[in-house]
């Protein structure tokens, strides 16, 4: 089955791309081929001038530059949160162990739990957790961070510090992709906006072109639902 | 003994004379089953088809076996091959391999299901760090297999240990065979020296399964590991 069709688009360093869209649209997708973990069958990523779907290239030196946040986080559960972060340091970057706590604990401490590096995943709120997996791929220095609705499995009250943590990721210059539907978030930080429907992209803009002038119905239609579903998050934004 | 031996008498010759044989078949065979066990798991999982076949026909043949019967196959079998070597440690191999060998049959199921059930987002967020799948394996799969496969081990264990007592079958003195002694010498106690045999026997299986079974349960399932 072809998931995707025709999908293109560039981002540029620094830049926020939110991408939102129905349920099976292939947002999930869209990211897993980003990163290989869904190789597409057809088509090219290519990340600073380098073809990613190259099969000569290392996909695994490509993905340690590509970090991704996942929607159920998928913390590594035997490793406390501080190891979470370290892992990739060591393992991938090979970093010495003492090298590689101390940037953990740094990591850590941009998205404020450095007080639970000690706790196991379990321990950890869902909001915690999140936090724990952003700077999982924080850790990396990545190039670039895939955001899989990273808000989505949280409670309502657990969202807010998840998304204060992204913004201000965005803000100090992270280059994201971000799947959400966190229209607050898309509105304060998003440099373009992409909606995907069955697999091709609908419509694309800036944030003031979705929400002043959305061009196709199946979007008016849908950031309508959404304001139902969820209400603005301006609050957030101050 | 002549006369009739006191209770904490019968259980100190029981234990002395056949305590050794029991443990050192018992660790032997877990031993030796866990190193055959992890490595058919991981053909079975990760190897080339025909291998993978090997693997599970391996697991039917000898979950197909009764354990006795693997026992005089090894233990009278053994012998002829390898004559010039003391008969009783050949006899002990033979022990040694019928349990092991059976162990790793059943071993390799028990980690089979562990590394399946360690949900795959872990193995998917390992690889997005850039992990190696050697790496993910060794670092993430590989550590929550092996606790998710502590209850079922333990229960392994458990089986081992009760099942040495067929090694009195063919002459070995491990506690089934030296409470058989105390039970031809004293024949007015055989019940009892049976009772104690019984009693021995739980309580190397029973505070072990519990702790390594029941509790590790309970801790998994608090950590989140497995399912999913
Ligand atoms: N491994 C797979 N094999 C086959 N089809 C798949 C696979 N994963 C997803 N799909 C299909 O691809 C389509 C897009 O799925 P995808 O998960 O990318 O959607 P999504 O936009 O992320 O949806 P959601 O909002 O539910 O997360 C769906 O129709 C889905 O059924
Ligand atoms: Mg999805």
């Amino acid at each position: 089955m072809q998931v995707l069709k025709g999908i293109s688009f560039e981002l540029g360093e620094g830049e926020v791309k939110v991408v939102f869209g129905p349920s099976g649209s292939g947002k999930s997708t869209l990211l897993r081929c980003i990163n290989m973990l869904n190789p597409p069958d057809k088509g090219e990523v290519y990340l600073r001038g380098e073809n990613i779907t190259d099969p000569e290239v290392n996909i695994n030196a490509m993905r340690a530059r590509i970090g991704m946040v996942f929607q159920h986080f998928n913390l590594f559960a035997h490793l406390k949160a501080i190891d979470n972060v370290s892992i990739g340091l060591r393992r991938v970057r090979g970093f010495p162990k003492e090298e590689a706590r101390e940037k953990a604990l740094e990591v850590l401490q941009t998205v404020k739990m450095e007080k639970w590096a000690d706790h196991y995943p379990a321990e950890l709120s869902g909001g915690q957790q999140q936090r724990v997996g952003i700077a999982r791929a924080l850790a990396m220095d990545p190039d670039v961070i895939l955001f899989d609705e990273p808000t989505s499995a949280l409670d309502p009250e657990l969202i807010g510090e998840v998304l204060q943590v992204m913004l201000d990721l965005a803000k100090a210059g992270t280059t994201m992709i971000v799947v959400t539907h966190e229209m607050g978030f898309a509105k304060a930080v998003a440099s373009e906006m992409i909606f995907l429907g069955d697999g091709v992209i609908i419509e694309s803009g800036t944030p003031e072109h979705f929400f002043i002038s959305p061009k196709s119905e199946r979007v008016k239609k849908f950031l309508q639902q959404l304001d139902i579903l969820y209400g603005s998050h301006e609050k957030l934004l101050k | 003994m002549s006369d009739i031996p006191s209770l904490s008498e019968i259980i100190f010759y029981i234990l002395r004379r056949g305590l050794y044989h029991t443990l050192l078949l018992t660790a032997l065979g877990l031993l030796i089953g866990f190193i055959l066990g992890i490595s058919l798991a991981l053909i079975r999982l990760y190897g080339a088809k025909e291998l993978a076949w090997f693997s599970s026909g391996y697991e039917k043949l000898f979950r197909g076996i009764p354990l006795i019967v693997l026992i005089y196959v090894f233990a009278f079998g053994l012998p002829d091959i390898f004559w010039y070597i003391d008969p009783l440690e050949l006899r002990l191999g033979g022990v040694v391999l019928a349990l092991s060998l059976r162990s790793a049959a059943y071993q390799s199921q028990i980690f089979r299901g562990a590394i399946l059930s360690v949900n795959p987002g872990q193995m998917e967020a390992a690889r997005a760090l850039g992990m190696k799948g050697s790496q993910a394996f060794r670092h993430v799969v590989m550590p929550q297999a092996l606790r998710l496969a502590v209850p079922s081990w333990s229960n392994e264990y458990a089986v081992v240990i009760k099942d040495s007592s067929f090694a009195s079958a063919i002459g070995i003195i491990e506690l089934t065979q030296a409470a058989y002694f105390v039970s031809v010498s004293f024949q007015e106690i055989w019940a009892l020296s049976y009772l104690i045999l019984a009693i021995l026997y739980f309580l190397f299986t029973y505070p072990i399964t519990r702790i390594f079974g029941e509790r590790q349960s309970k801790k998994l399932k608090k950590f989140g590991m497995g399912g999913g």
